[in-house]
């Protein structure tokens, strides 16, 4: 048994057997021709086909792991379009009067170099992208296609490092994990691997090349970056183990469905989901959440080209709270600022975005944006149990303005004679230390808070969330950030107003006693966490 | 023909993704457009590796040089997008 660290980047074990990653990088030769011409037409012939496999591999991705991620092979095309790239090669093939190949080759060094000698770690990244769309052409030339494993077995994926597109490209349904020798974790393969829901270790050096070979049975633990190559028994079964405590868990918590959120002494807590998308409604349900406790509303103006219609929004509006039959959906007024970029909305570069002009500041400086979107609202408010919040409050005056557009648009409706729901709630996000220090002058104008801890955090420490340095810092059981929680729950129930916890906070289990007897009145957590968090809760006693 | 400089506050610069883009949205206009860093060669901006070659990181000035008959048009298409990108 041989055991090497590496770094985990997704969270789960494998047990399988290895399969080498087979590149299928045909020697390139030189060879000279006669005809040039003919190798130009070659690559040409080449070039096109392999667009055509890249588009394909664009569209598997878009499904696979999303827009942001499969815009990398996007630029691959453009890449491959390149007026200086392509030009290059058809002067090595001219003038040196050589194979197509070997031309790619050389231009592909050569590009490649101009990257890696760039004093940017991601500018020096991107000289793999351009090897990776040079070997794809040469396999195109010498169309020497991928050599496919044929067995129907899972196994774990081991290579020297995988390119993006190869990444993708490889049968998800046959791969157990990934492990590679080299990469970062910031690389595309590893980003996508995550987003793949698959195991993958990278960075195990390059020793752990020559230690691995085909068929072998290995262990993956992407929890902690240990790859095991042929275990003894004794690991094998500890890992077993292992394996079947995480799906015990499980099943464990799919019996907790149905069940009441109930401290052992009879405190009755609500448990929402936070989703950002009418697609996350599924898992909602799946989880046995009691209702939506944040439906970000910022995805229906990131997916479109222009400002989302009145109609638009209130389809998606309408179809959310249809599906959740009369239980409450907390929806979220658009929160974007220039760190969520909208093409359309023109939003200058900030230094400093997360202080900037973002969330309501842009709906009350751009009322008509703020207008149509309420508008929606109330037209959906008809078809189920709605709350509508606003997020970035810092003062009175905004809540009242806030107010008084939510009366100005329900008035309108009801005089075109459309009809809209009567309880409707109305609320705001606890974000900003200011909010939660006037908290008491608040509440009397709200129904609801929902405090949003990472923000809270971020700005009551003075600790930039997007600062990786700051880890340290931002102690995110921060006494001063608790006191504020505990005092804006304090006024917002001496206003008859309830308060909910939508932030990362919400599902974190050593907490959770805490917010119980602060008397938090909801949580509101990503999917998956409802049901831990609802054991979690079942556990609690408060008199003891 | 129509000249500007920007500085990019992009904490990153301009990266592949942008650099992309930004080819993309030129080749949209029939207007030829440069780009020049200080101190580097100009360049044709629809020349994607070159643009990333360049190394343009944040704090850097560019100059853009666009000619033809839309450039008016262009000129704006392309500060705009870099107002709102980079």
């Amino acid at each position: 048994m041989t055991v090497f660290k590496g770094k985990g980047v997704y969270g789960a074990i494998a047990i399988g057997k290895v399969s080498l990653f087979k590149r299928q990088a045909a020697e390139v030769r030189r060879v000279s021709v006669d005809d040039p011409k003919k190798e130009i037409e070659r690559i040409e012939a080449a070039k096109q086909k392999a667009v055509e496999q890249l588009t394909a591999i664009h569209d598997k991705a878009l499904k696979e792991v999303g827009e942001a991620n499969a815009e990398i092979f996007e630029i691959h095309i453009m890449m491959l379009d390149d007026e200086d790239y392509n030009e290059s090669i058809v002067s090595i093939i001219e003038t040196q009067k050589v194979n197509a190949e070997y031309a790619v080759a050389v231009t592909s060094d050569n590009f490649a170099e101009m990257f890696a000698s760039m004093d940017d770690a991601y500018m020096q990244a991107r000289a793999a992208d351009v090897k990776d769309i040079s070997n794809r052409l040469i396999a195109c030339l010498t169309d020497s296609g991928s050599s496919e494993n044929s067995t129907d077995e899972m196994m774990i994926v081991c290579a020297d490092d995988l390119a993006p597109s190869e990444t993708v490209s490889l049968d998800k349904d046959r791969v157990l994990a990934f492990v590679t020798a080299f990469g970062s974790s910031n690389s595309h393969t590893a980003i996508l691997a995550r987003n793949m829901n698959i195991p993958a270790v990278i960075g195990l050096g390059e020793e752990f090349l020559s230690a691995v070979s085909d068929g072998e049975l290995m262990i993956v633990d992407g929890h902690t970056g240990e790859v095991y190559i042929s275990p003894d028994e004794e690991t094998v079964k500890r890992f077993e183990e292992k394996q079947a405590e995480d799906s015990r868990k499980k099943q464990l918590l799919q019996e907790l469905k149905g069940k009441e959120n109930i401290t052992l002494d009879g405190r009755k807590i609500n448990i929402y989901a936070n989703i950002g998308g009418v697609g996350g409604i599924g898992a909602v349900l799946a989880n046995d959440a009691g209702g939506i406790g944040l439906f970000r509303s910022e995805f229906l103006y990131l997916e479109s080209e222009d400002y989302p219609t009145e109609e638009q929004q209130f389809q998606a509006y309408k179809k959310v709270l249809e599906s959740m039959a009369g239980k409450k959906v907390i929806i979220r007024t658009l929160d974007i600022g220039a760190d969520k970029q909208i093409d359309y909305f023109g939003l200058e570069k900030e230094d400093n975005p997360a202080l900037g002009f973002r969330a309501i500041r842009i709906c009350l400086t751009r009322p008509e944006i703020f207008r149509t979107q309420l508008r929606a609202l109330y037209r959906a408010s008809a078809y189920g149990n709605l709350g509508i919040m606003f997020p970035m409050i810092t003062s009175v005056s905004e809540v009242e303005k806030c107010l008084a557009m939510c009366d100005e648009v329900k008035k309108e409706l009801t005089a075109d004679g459309i009809r809209i729901g009567e309880n409707t709630e109305v609320g705001i996000m606890i974000e900003t230390p200011a909010a939660a220090v006037i908290s008491d002058r608040l509440a009397p104008l709200v129904d609801f808070f929902s405090v949003g801890t990472n923000d809270l955090t971020q700005y009551t420490l003075a600790c930039d969330r997007q600062n990786a340095k700051l880890e340290a810092f931002a102690d995110t059981h921060h006494e001063a950030v608790l006191r504020l929680i505990e005092m804006s729950a304090k006024n917002a129930h001496a206003n008859g107003a309830w308060i909910g916890i939508c932030g990362e906070l919400a599902a974190d289990l050593t907490l959770t006693e805490q917010f119980i007897r602060m008397g938090i009145d909801e949580l509101s957590v990503s999917p998956p966490f409802v049901l831990p968090l609802r054991e979690k809760v079942r556990s609690i006693s408060l008199n003891a | 023909m129509k000249e500007f400089t920007y500085t990019i506050k992009d904490e990153i610069g301009i990266h592949a993704r942008p650099a992309g883009n930004l080819v993309k949205l030129i080749k949209g206009y029939s207007s030829s457009v440069t780009i020049e860093k200080e101190g580097k060669p100009t360049i044709n901006a629809t020349a994607l590796m070159k643009l990333m070659g360049l190394g343009v990181k944040c704090g850097d000035t560019v100059k853009f040089t666009v000619t033809g008959d839309d450039e008016e048009a262009a000129a704006k298409g392309i500060e705009e997008f870099m107002q709102a990108n980079l």
